[in-house]
């Protein structure tokens, strides 16, 4: 085993009897292993058999389980307080494409993001930032935004950003999957002068490329969990005496898994008969904007050809297919599928498509066996056949295992077969598939293969495939090589290597993109400091890490503000979210302030009068003529007093009994009945009071004109004079305005927090928060203070719009007002933070958030009925919610002119509930991955 | 036809099974329709319910404490006694919705017949209590005057008032509550549903395999439609039947029949809404956005917050767009007044003309939203 000099004995990484489950599948088996200093690691095996847990664990971005114990630089990985101390000397790049990357920030943005969480100062920051970028000639796209980079790029834009911190050890899931082979030498040759640079640093890398793995310096060949050899890559050649690792490794397999592998070969294609055109593209562009994705690809596709489309991330391949599969519409030139132009809207055309994209496109929800049931009645299958055709594809494809499994929980060779499966179960003529090996192991790769060439040689099926492996290549018939949207060569593969007189079809391949962009051929390398520099940065780092390390178990403002200016930064990315958060509240102000009324007016009436005297017509005409009723056609009989209330279209209907005249004369005291609709009982309490006022009214009147009639007696010995206090018109307005703002700062800024933490959660970028030194509260905190702001600025639009679109004025203390409206964002803010820790999906946080604020908001904390006047758990949440005293404060400060002595209190409940919501939020997100 | 009719019920068989494996959507959903409607139902109350008033008593005759006397629960808490200089400091604090002052000799001028004047202040923010409040403390002052001129004999008017209120005798506001949160959560949950789920087959990359397959968007979009539908269907009638009828023992007079036709028609149109939403908002965070946008308005203008006739008539003309005003009318028809189908036809015409608008408007642009 070759061992660098200088190095010491002690293990960098120990594992001891690690066992980890999923549910009932188990990861990682019984697992030990000791990994020394200053080596270049390599983990080769399949998917799924716990490279990736192994490597998270080791990191402690995942939660050990019982089992077992772990050891890294020098410490227990159970203990807290060890990981804390040493995740800034671990650098973790996670499997996926730029998965710790911020896509919507620029490349700059995310590498000072990295270099802030640790600890660095704006001018250690730019020397490293510029450092590392000039040496992976990332420097010219440091404007960028990472989303927008090539597979590559991203790539190293990951290490960049693992390497920032100066590392001791750095782990590497998979980091070259889905790149192209010109990409991937040049990330290889950075990790090798990272490595010349610092060779105290020790580098674990898992992955799925044997021709990758020969580089390293110590591997380990896991299966099914387990450790199946481990030793230099000439050890295990020796050892199985074979000429290549990927041969090797599946000797180091145990013969049951080895069973039905053999080397492939691809029979030619028979050239019988005429030839007949499966595709054909003439001068095929597509234009986004000013953006050229694919510039004038033309070919043709013979019927059962293999056609191999390859190229870099961002090339344009994916477009190509989108466009032949009728999702895209071409911008200039045409495209035929047997001679016919693609029609989206033609479903023929579809019947003899089968398309599998990147990403799949499985249900998750849906097990393998409903998925392909799903996939053969919608391709039109008759139904007495759907089942056994089902069957034949689990057959075929050796899914039976898995029938009744969901596709998230497989590895993904399965998921591959699955889709694969699904795109071929209608028999279609033409197959497109879009880089369907990417991530799969080379085993589960060779299984596939193996049913493409069956397919193209056995059923003439066309095959459009795009791919990155070199290997699958060689076996196309003909390949195409794409560069920035154009074909730069299509030509079988020996043809191809011929005519760059290259070794390799690789090495071809990177020719004729080094000829295509000059600026690729650059050497990558990490500039050897020089010695004055090396001093400088001694000191420098020295400082830097006793700052770091300092700052590492504590609460860090720095880190804090970090946080927020990313979050900050994502906000103002997306222009449409936030210019919907800021004029969707005034918008809502206006909708809502000039809708709600309290005031009851123009209720319908009707009248049933059964006396028809003077007096009972004067009666009626009393109500008619107040401003809140409107009177309708009378009331015939009691049938139809009884239809027209049912419809809705009477509030209220008046009874005048017959004799009524005669009967007051009298001094009998006849009744009047009113009928109200009751079905909105506010409404109804409403006409109530004022039919009662109005009755009233008529009596007095009646009585000063009658005042001889003495027998009546006096209607009234006092007045009651109601003074409306705060607002003396008892408008609507004043008392409404108030209270929207409180509600739309509730729900608001709560949705748009709400977000923050489930996205991270489902695009994979939590993990920065597992493996940096950042700590929970300074990650939630710092997430929430952009929304805050958010929250305040579309505060402030509020209350200027109330002083002068509404007339409502702030009588009392606007600061008062101003410092409850603080208190009150960061309460809705943090409501919004708790549903996004505790959910997982985005769905579920929108709903949850919803319920959460819309609900209690509005119902329950007395914007309409006063929270004194609630019972049960109504009440409860009334006192508890934020909204009811953020409601007093404000209908103090704008009706009543009070100031801050006389709303303390609810600024105490406030103050008291920020922490609170804040805390809960904190407690349930987790620094660990389970 | 039969293909398309095929493809619609597997497609909305997969959405179905799809929602059966979220579990915390499933936990939210039973929420929503039980204990979510069971705690509006049960603790709201009558417009006037334990109003807290205060008298300032200057006169203390016997005609001012028979008046201070003179409040008892449900309506009022029992009136307590404060001095005048309280007025002020308890009304900011929002301690008392009404202030009653009687001033001095206030027995006195009423025996002379010189008409005194009682003063009552009302806390007018309060908007919902004040002025039906205010009424009834102006009554109940009135009749305390009355009997105690007549020497405790309720005196003879010319013409007595019968109010009989129908549909709801006395008038218990958790039935109309309970019920108008049972339509709120079937609009925001349809909604949510179906747009939420769209976006997150977009973002899957499943939706762009469907185009390619032999699937028409029509087929795509309306399997969504009827699998939400049955979904928010059953367990509004669940909802109905336990949590309001039973359990809160709100009486429903109308057709069952015909208010669950209402209900389709009601999600046909929200869960088109829910997809032309799904269609305009390219993200999940701007989905949120929409939603609050849209609903918000769409249930406090509705009519179940606030009567419809009492808003400025532009915002009544422009809620006539909204499927939720139509929904609540015909609610209100159905389960309160026992209307039939020649009353709600109306509001029935209407959701299926919007639900239509709706589907038809996203149909447009549901292939480009994918392809985007």
């Amino acid at each position: 085993m070759k061992n660098p000099a200088g190095v010491s004995p002690v293990p960098v990484v120990k594992l001891e009897h690690i066992t980890f489950k999923y549910g009932k599948v188990t990861a990682l088996d019984d697992f030990s292993l000791e990994v020394k200093k200053g080596l270049l690691v390599g983990l080769i095996g399949p998917d799924g058999v716990g490279k990736s847990t192994m490597l998270s664990l080791v990191t402690g971005a995942r939660a050990m389980q019982e089992s077992g114990s772990i050891t890294v630089l020098g410490g227990d990985m159970r203990d807290k307080e060890h990981r804390e101390k040493v995740c800034p000397k671990i650098a973790y790049m996670p499997q996926g494409l730029g998965k710790n990357l911020y896509f919507t920030l620029t490349v700059e943005e995310n590498l000072q993001f990295f270099g802030k969480l640790f600890g660095h100062d704006a001018a250690e920051r730019r020397r490293r930032i510029d450092h590392l970028t000039r040496s992976t000639g990332l420097y010219n796209f440091l404007d960028r935004p990472a989303g927008k980079l090539s597979g590559g790029m991203k790539q190293k834009l990951g290490l960049c950003c693992s390497l920032i911190h100066d590392p001791d050890l750095l782990i590497l899931d998979e980091p070259t999957t889905g790149v192209d082979p010109l990409a991937r030498r040049q990330f290889w040759d950075l990790v090798d002068s990272v490595r010349a640079a610092q060779p105290e640093m020790t580098v674990i890398v898992a992955t799925a490329y044997m021709d990758e793995a020969q580089r390293f310096q110590w591997l380990i060949a896991m299966d099914e969990g387990r450790i199946l050899d481990t030793g230099t890559p000439e050890e295990l050649l020796a050892k199985t005496s074979s000429s290549n690792l990927d041969e090797a490794f599946i000797k180091l397999l145990p013969p049951s898994r080895r069973e039905g592998h053999k080397t492939l070969t691809v029979p030619p294609l028979s050239n019988d008969g005429e030839e007949k055109i499966a595709i054909e593209a003439t001068g095929l562009t597509k234009k986004f904007g000013s953006f050229t994705a694919v510039d004038h690809v033309s070919f043709r596709i013979r019927e059962g050809e293999i056609f191999g489309f390859l190229g870099s991330n961002g090339c344009g391949k994916t477009t190509t297919m989108r466009m032949l599969t009728g999702l895209m519409t071409p911008s200039e030139g045409s495209a035929e599928l047997f001679g016919k132009p693609i029609d989206a809207e033609n479903m023929d055309t579809r019947l003899k498509l089968g398309y599998m994209t990147q990403l799949f496109s499985l249900y998750n929800e849906l097990t393998i066996r409903q998925n392909l049931m799903l996939y053969a009645r919608l391709y039109r299958i008759a139904e007495s056949e759907v089942n056994p055709r089902v069957d034949e594809m689990l057959n075929r494809f050796g899914l039976v295992p898995y029938a009744d499994d969901t596709p998230q929980s497989l590895p993904l060779g399965i998921k591959q077969r699955l889709s694969l499966a699904a795109a071929v179960i209608h028999r279609p003529q033409i197959l497109i598939l879009d880089e369907p090996t990417s991530g799969v192991d080379p085993v589960a790769r060779d299984v596939f293969w193996e049913l493409i060439i069956e397919l193209s040689r056995r059923d003439k099926v066309t095959i459009f495939i795009t791919t990155h492996f070199m290997n699958e290549a060689e076996r196309c018939d003909r390949i195409s090589l794409m560069h920035a949207g154009r074909s730069l060569a299509c030509d079988t593969p020996a043809n191809l290597v011929a005519e760059r007189k290259a070794p390799t079809l690789e090495a071809a391949f990177i020719g004729y993109l080094e000829d295509a962009d000059p600026a690729s051929k650059e050497k990558i390398t990490l500039e050897p400091v020089s010695a004055e520099d090396t001093a400088e940065e001694e000191k420098k780092k020295g400082l830097f890490t006793r700052i770091a390390e300092s700052n590492n178990r504590n609460f860090s403002i720095q880190r804090l503000f970090c946080c927020c200016w990313r979050e900050y930064l994502e906000l103002m990315r997306d222009p449409i979210r936030a210019t919907l958060a800021i004029f969707g509240a005034l918008l809502l102000m206006l909708v809502m302030g000039f809708g709600i009324s309290m005031d009851v007016e123009d209720l319908s009436f009707a009248v049933l009068d059964r006396d028809g005297s003077a007096l009972s017509t004067n009666y009626a005409l009393n109500i008619a003529g107040s401003r809140y009723f409107i009177e309708k056609p009378p009331i015939k009989n009691y049938d139809d007093l009884e239809k027209r209330l049912r419809s809705g279209e009477l509030s209220l209907a008046i009874e005048i009994p017959p004799e009524f005249g005669k009967d007051v004369d009298a001094g009998r005291s006849p009744e009047v009945a009113f009928w109200i609709d009751g079905a909105m009982p506010s409404r109804a309490e409403t006409v109530n009071g004022y039919v009662k006022s109005l009755h009233n009214q008529w009596l007095k009147e009646r009585n000063e004109e009658h005042s001889h009639l003495k027998n009546q007696g006096k209607v009234k010995s006092a007045t009651v004079e109601t003074r409306y206090r705060y607002n003396p018109d008892v408008k609507s307005l004043p008392a409404m305005v108030p209270a929207v703002i409180p509600i739309l700062l509730m729900m608001i800024p709560a949705i748009l927090a709400a977000l923050a933490v489930v996205r991270e959660k489902e695009m994979g970028s939590i993990i920065n928060l597992y493996v940096t030194p950042l700590t929970r509260s300074e990650f939630m905190i710092g997430k929430q203070l952009p929304y805050v702001l958010f929250s305040m600025l579309s505060a402030l639009m509020l209350v200027t719009m109330s002083v002068t679109i509404f007339d409502v004025p702030v009588k009392g203390s606007l600061l008062t007002l101003l410092l409850a409206l603080v208190l009150y964002s960061m309460c809705s803010t943090g409501i919004g933070l708790l549903a996004s820790s505790v959910t997982r999906s985005q769905i579920a946080v929108i709903f949850m958030t919803m319920l959460g604020t819309m609900l209690p908001a509005v119902q329950f904390c007395g914007m309409i009925d006063p929270v004194t006047s609630q019972e049960g758990a109504g009440r409860i949440i009334g006192t508890l919610y934020p909204t009811t005293y953020m409601l007093l404060i404000s209908r103090g400060v704008f009706n009543k002119a009070l100031g801050f002595s006389d709303l303390h209190l609810q600024l105490l409940a406030l103050a008291v509930t920020v922490p609170v919501v804040i805390w809960g939020g904190i407690m349930f997100l987790k620094k660990q991955e389970k | 036809m039969k293909q398309t009719l095929k493809n619609i019920f597997f497609l909305g068989v997969k959405e179905l099974r799809g929602l059966a494996r979220d579990y915390m959507l499933v936990a939210l959903i039973v929420y929503a329709f039980s204990l979510g409607i069971y705690v509006t139902g049960n603790s709201t109350n009558d417009t006037i319910t334990n109003a807290a008033i205060a008298v300032v008593d200057e006169d203390n005759t016997q005609l001012s404490k028979r008046i201070a006397d003179a409040f008892f629960p449900p309506m009022f808490r029992r009136a307590e006694i404060i001095k005048l200089n309280e007025i002020d400091p308890a009304m900011d604090e929002g301690k008392y919705t009404f202030v009653l002052v009687i001033p001095a000799g206030f027995e006195e001028d009423v025996l002379a017949g010189r008409e005194p004047v009682i003063q009552l202040n009302t806390d007018a923010t309060r908007m919902s209590q004040a002025f039906s409040g205010a009424g009834y403390i102006q009554q109940i002052v009135e009749r305390e005057i009355n009997i105690f001129e007549n020497k405790g004999r309720i005196p003879k008017v010319a013409v007595n008032n019968v109010v009989r209120n129908r549909y709801n005798a006395n008038l218990t506001q958790s039935w109309f509550k309970a019920v108008m949160q049972l339509v709120n959560n079937i609009t925001m949950l349809a909604i949510i549903l179906t747009g939420a789920a769209l976006i997150r087959e977009r973002e899957n990359g499943t939706l762009e395999h469907l185009l390619v397959m032999p699937v028409t968007p029509f087929e795509i979009m309306f399997s969504k439609v009827w699998s939400m539908l049955l979904v928010v269907l059953a367990a509004s009638a669940v909802s109905l039947v336990v949590v309001i009828m039973q359990m809160l023992k709100v009486p429903v007079n109308g057709s069952f029949t015909l208010f669950f036709i209402g209900v389709a028609l009601h999600l046909f149109a929200v869960t088109s809404l829910g997809i032309f939403l799904a269609c305009v908002a390219q993200n999940m965070p701007q989905l949120g956005m929409l939603l609050i946008l849209v609903l918000l308005p769409m249930q406090m203008l509705s009519g179940g917050s606030t009567p419809m006739e009492s808003m400025p008539h532009w915002v009544q003309v422009v809620m006539q767009a909204a499927p939720t005003t139509h929904f609540v009318e015909l609610c209100q028809a159905i389960l309160f007044r026992g209307a039939g189908i020649g009353v709600v036809w109306l509001p029935f015409t209407a959701l299926f003309i919007i639900g239509c608008v709706l589907f038809v408007f996203s149909l447009g642009r549901f292939r480009k939203s994918v392809a985007q």
